[in-house]
Order: structure tokens, then C-alpha cells, then sequence
């Protein structure tokens, strides 16, 4: 019998090996986000002034929707065969094993978006001096977007189209985090103090780390009776 | 205690028990709303800035406190389904999500009426409309999963998780929209409550607002029972007691 804590890293072991397997996968959420952003140059307009403005909203709504497009992943192929019906039968605590899995997805979704928004804010002409704040708010948003993500998966993984249906759930939760997160990119933008944003943004975090995990353990259980 | 509970929990006997009740509720909520509407549309003084248009109040404040209320009892009734599996509370859960939806729906639609002669513009993203906005999403969600899922039961406890999520959220947003963008007016009622302050309305005003709240209150009431009935009738429907209700002849 393993520990629960060797549990967790074996999990998040075979997550991570089973997405290096399949890397061509982990590639598409990211050229959605890619895409996502050069659209709006050529929708609205290709001046740097009206780029500028509406960068930070932009950014983040895409990686809101390049994170929802990824969360089908999650469980999805492990309900399919079986996996995550063992894996609730297992001795372990279910929320850290569900932690594991939300932690393994974020690490090959959320991190290369972290690592690609500078490059995005260049291409809108987003201020220099607003690129860390950027990176900031990824940092702490993007696991707030997979924690959140990871119950509406929960709760559709049973169904045959249950992607619509995600999105529907999802995404009015994510506002809060939007809100905050585009606020302070912007007020970075024009160069005033963003601590408060980014304490509201840490406070989010903490509080899907700590009760996320429990709603997706008890969604997965009702999705897999 | 408990045995009193699981009694009066059954599903026989709360289809029994509403049906007694459904007229009760029934006239008292039209008396309510008959006088409520006599004393908002006629006798009922027009407002010295906003005029007669002051009149939407009487049906917008309402249905947007019912909007909140509604949600609180589905999430508490969605909870007490889930905790300890009773089928009544699974059966007002599920049909109290379609009226919240509706009543937010009428907030925002006479909200937007109002709007129009008072900011000139049938809508704003202030953070009042834009909260009630995704309250009717969250509402939606609910009655989309709701409706997804095959079996009623796990169709409800599934729902059930979304609500109480739901609920935890509602604050964050409520107040992460606050400090986002504000131009709606302050609650005058909540205010005096708050602050024990004496109302910033007048209580010519305040009386039709109260009765309409109250009759609003009753027509919810009303609908969750119906609603319920017929979800009772549905999902029991291959028990005893519904095949001999509906055929009038006892099963064997």
C-alpha cells in the first residue's frame, strides 16, 4: 500500500508521461490561442492606439477559452477506459488524486500559455512595462481556470456532447477571475498600482485550490454511479 | 423527529398534501397581486423626477429580490437532496430553476424598460444588470445539466454540486462586478435594514412595493407546487400509488 502522498506523485507521473506521449495534442490549445489573438488585428483594426486598449481583455479572454477548449481532456479519456473508475476505487483520498490530475493538466496547458502571452502582448502592442503584470495574473489565474474547470468536466464527463454544455457551466464562473485579471493588465497599462488586483486574484486561487478539488471528487462520483 | 420527516418527505404525501394547499395558495397570492397592482398602478403617487415609468418598480424590485431567493432556496433544497438523499427536496431543486430563471429573466426585461426613458439606453453594463445577467446564466447551466443528463436522480445530484458552487460564487461575482462598474441606484429597502436608517422611499411607495414582494413570494410558492406535482408524477411514475392514480383503478 503507497502512502497518499506517493499516490499523488505516481498520478501526476503518469499524467505527464501519458501528455509527453501524446504531444501533438498538448500543441492544439495553444495554436487556438495564437489564432484567437491574430484575429482581432484583422477584425478591428491593425493601429497600434485601438490594439493597445483593448490588449489585456484580449489576452485573457482567449486563454479563458484556449483553457475551456483543453479541459475535455481532462477525464475524458481516462472515463472512456476505465481508468477513472479504478482510480475512485482506490484507497486514496479522491480530491488529491483529482488534484494530481487538475495539477498534471495545468503543468502541459496553463504553463506554456504563461510562457507565450509575453510574445501575444508584443503582437497587440501592449505596453512593456504591463508584460510582467501579464504574467502575473496568468500565474495566478490559469490554475484558478483549470481548478474551476476541472467540476464542470466533472459533472459532463458522462455525456456523449457534453462539450457545449461545459462551456454553458464554466464559464459564468470564470468572470470573477476575468474581471480582476484584465483589470489589472490595464491598470498596469496606464501605469497605476495593481497589488490589490493580484491579492484578489492570490485569494481566488486559495479558494478553488482548497474547495475545488472536493466538488470535482463528489461531481466525478455521481458522474461514475 | 426523523420518522416525522421521512412521512411527510414522501412523495405520495406530498402530492396529497400540495394538492390540499395549491387553491389556498392560489387566492391568497391573487388577492395579493389584485391589490398590490391597484395600489402600484393607481393609488400610488408617480415619482417627482422619474414620473409615471416609476410604476416598473413595483414588478422590477421584486422579481429581482425573488431572482436571489429563488436561488438560495434551490441551492438549500439541492443541498438537503444531496446530503441525505430525500426526494422532495431533488424534486423543488429541479423545479424551482426554471422559475428563478423566469423571474431573472423579468427583472431583466422590465429592468431594461425602465432603462430606456430614465438613462436613455435599453441597457448598460453596470454592475448591477451585468450580476443578474450571470445569475440567468447560472440558472441556465443548471437547467441545461438538468436536462442532459438521462436518469432524474443523478440528473439532480449532479446539478446539485453545480448549485452549491454556484452559490459559494455568487458573492465573488456579485462583488468582483461591484467594484468593476457601478451606475444602478443603491437598494433604498436593504439601506434601511442595514443602516436602521428610515427608508429613502416613501411609504406610499413602500406599501405597493411590500405587497407585490409578498404576492410574488405566494406565485412562486404556487408554481413550485404545480411544478413539483407533475415532476413527483413523472419520476414515480412506475410506482403503485401514481399508475393508480392515473388509471382510477387499483393496480395489482
Amino acid at each position: 500500500m503507497v502512502s497518499e502522498l506517493s499516490a499523488f506523485y505516481i498520478l501526476l507521473k503518469r499524467d505527464l508521461t501519458l501528455a509527453y506521449r501524446h504531444r501533438s495534442e498538448l500543441a492544439n490549445p495553444l495554436l487556438f490561442f495564437i489564432i484567437v489573438i491574430s484575429l482581432f488585428p484583422l477584425g478591428i483594426s491593425p493601429e497600434s492606439k485601438h490594439l493597445q486598449t483593448i490588449a489585456p481583455g484580449v489576452i485573457w479572454v482567449a486563454a479563458l477559452l484556449a483553457a475551456l477548449l483543453s479541459l475535455d481532456n481532462l477525464f475524458r479519456a481516462d472515463f472512456e477506459d476505465g481508468t477513472l473508475e479504478q482510480t475512485a476505487l482506490s484507497a486514496h483520498s479522491l480530491p488529491l488524486l483529482v488534484f494530481a490530475k487538475v495539477l498534471a493538466h495545468w503543468l502541459v496547458t496553463g504553463l506554456p500559455l504563461i510562457i507565450l502571452a509575453p510574445f501575444l502582448g508584443i503582437l497587440l502592442f501592449l505596453p512593456q512595462h504591463a508584460t510582467p503584470t501579464l504574467v502575473a495574473t496568468l500565474t495566478l489565474g490559469t490554475p484558478i481556470l483549470s481548478l474551476i474547470g476541472a467540476i464542470g468536466v466533472a459533472l459532463t464527463v458522462g455525456l456523449r456532447r457534453g462539450g457545449v454544455l461545459l462551456s454553458l457551466l464554466v464559464l459564468p464562473l470564470y468572470i470573477p477571475v476575468l474581471i480582476f485579471a484584465a483589470g489589472a493588465v490595464n491598470k498596469a497599462a496606464t501605469g497605476f498600482e495593481v497589488a490589490g488586483e493580484l491579492y484578489l486574484l492570490a485569494a481566488l486561487l486559495c479558494l478553488s485550490l482548497t474547495l475545488a478539488p472536493f466538488a470535482t471528487a463528489a461531481a466525478l462520483r455521481i458522474s461514475l454511479s | 423527529m426523523w420518522a416525522f420527516l421521512q412521512k411527510h418527505s414522501s412523495p405520495k404525501y406530498f402530492y396529497n398534501l400540495s394538492g390540499y394547499l395549491i387553491p389556498w395558495f392560489g387566492w391568497i397570492c391573487l388577492a395579493f397581486m389584485l391589490e398590490g397592482l391597484f395600489f402600484s398602478l393607481f393609488a400610488s403617487p408617480p415619482d417627482y423626477q422619474q414620473g409615471e415609468s416609476v410604476r416598473i418598480m413595483y414588478v422590477h424590485v421584486p422579481a429581482a429580490w425573488m431572482s436571489l431567493f429563488i436561488y438560495m432556496v434551490m441551492a438549500i433544497a439541492a443541498g438537503i437532496g444531496l446530503i441525505w438523499r430525500i426526494k422532495l427536496a431533488e424534486v423543488i431543486a429541479a423545479s424551482s430553476a426554471p422559475i428563478g430563471a423566469s423571474f431573472t429573466f423579468l427583472a431583466l426585461a422590465t429592468g431594461s424598460l425602465w432603462g430606456k426613458p430614465m438613462w436613455g439606453t435599453w441597457w448598460v453594463w453596470d454592475a448591477r444588470l451585468t450580476s443578474e445577467l450571470i445569475l440567468l446564466f447560472l440558472y441556465l447551466g443548471i437547467i441545461a445539466l438538468n436536462s442532459a443528463i438521462e436518469d432524474k436522480r443523478t440528473a439532480s445530484r449532479a446539478s446539485a454540486v453545480l448549485a452549491l458552487v454556484g452559490i459559494v460564487n455568487i458573492p465573488i461575482i456579485h462583488y468582483s462586478v461591484e467594484w468593476w462598474n457601478t451606475l444602478h441606484q443603491g437598494s433604498s429597502v436593504t439601506q434601511m435594514i442595514t443602516e436602521f436608517k428610515a427608508p429613502t422611499i416613501d411609504i406610499s411607495m413602500l406599501i405597493p412595493l411590500l405587497l407585490m414582494a409578498v404576492a410574488f413570494k405566494l406565485f412562486y410558492a404556487l408554481v413550485v407546487l404545480m411544478r413539483a406535482r407533475g415532476e413527483i408524477l413523472e419520476r414515480e411514475r412506475n410506482t403503485r400509488w401514481v399508475q393508480e392514480l392515473v388509471s382510477h383503478q387499483p393496480v395489482k
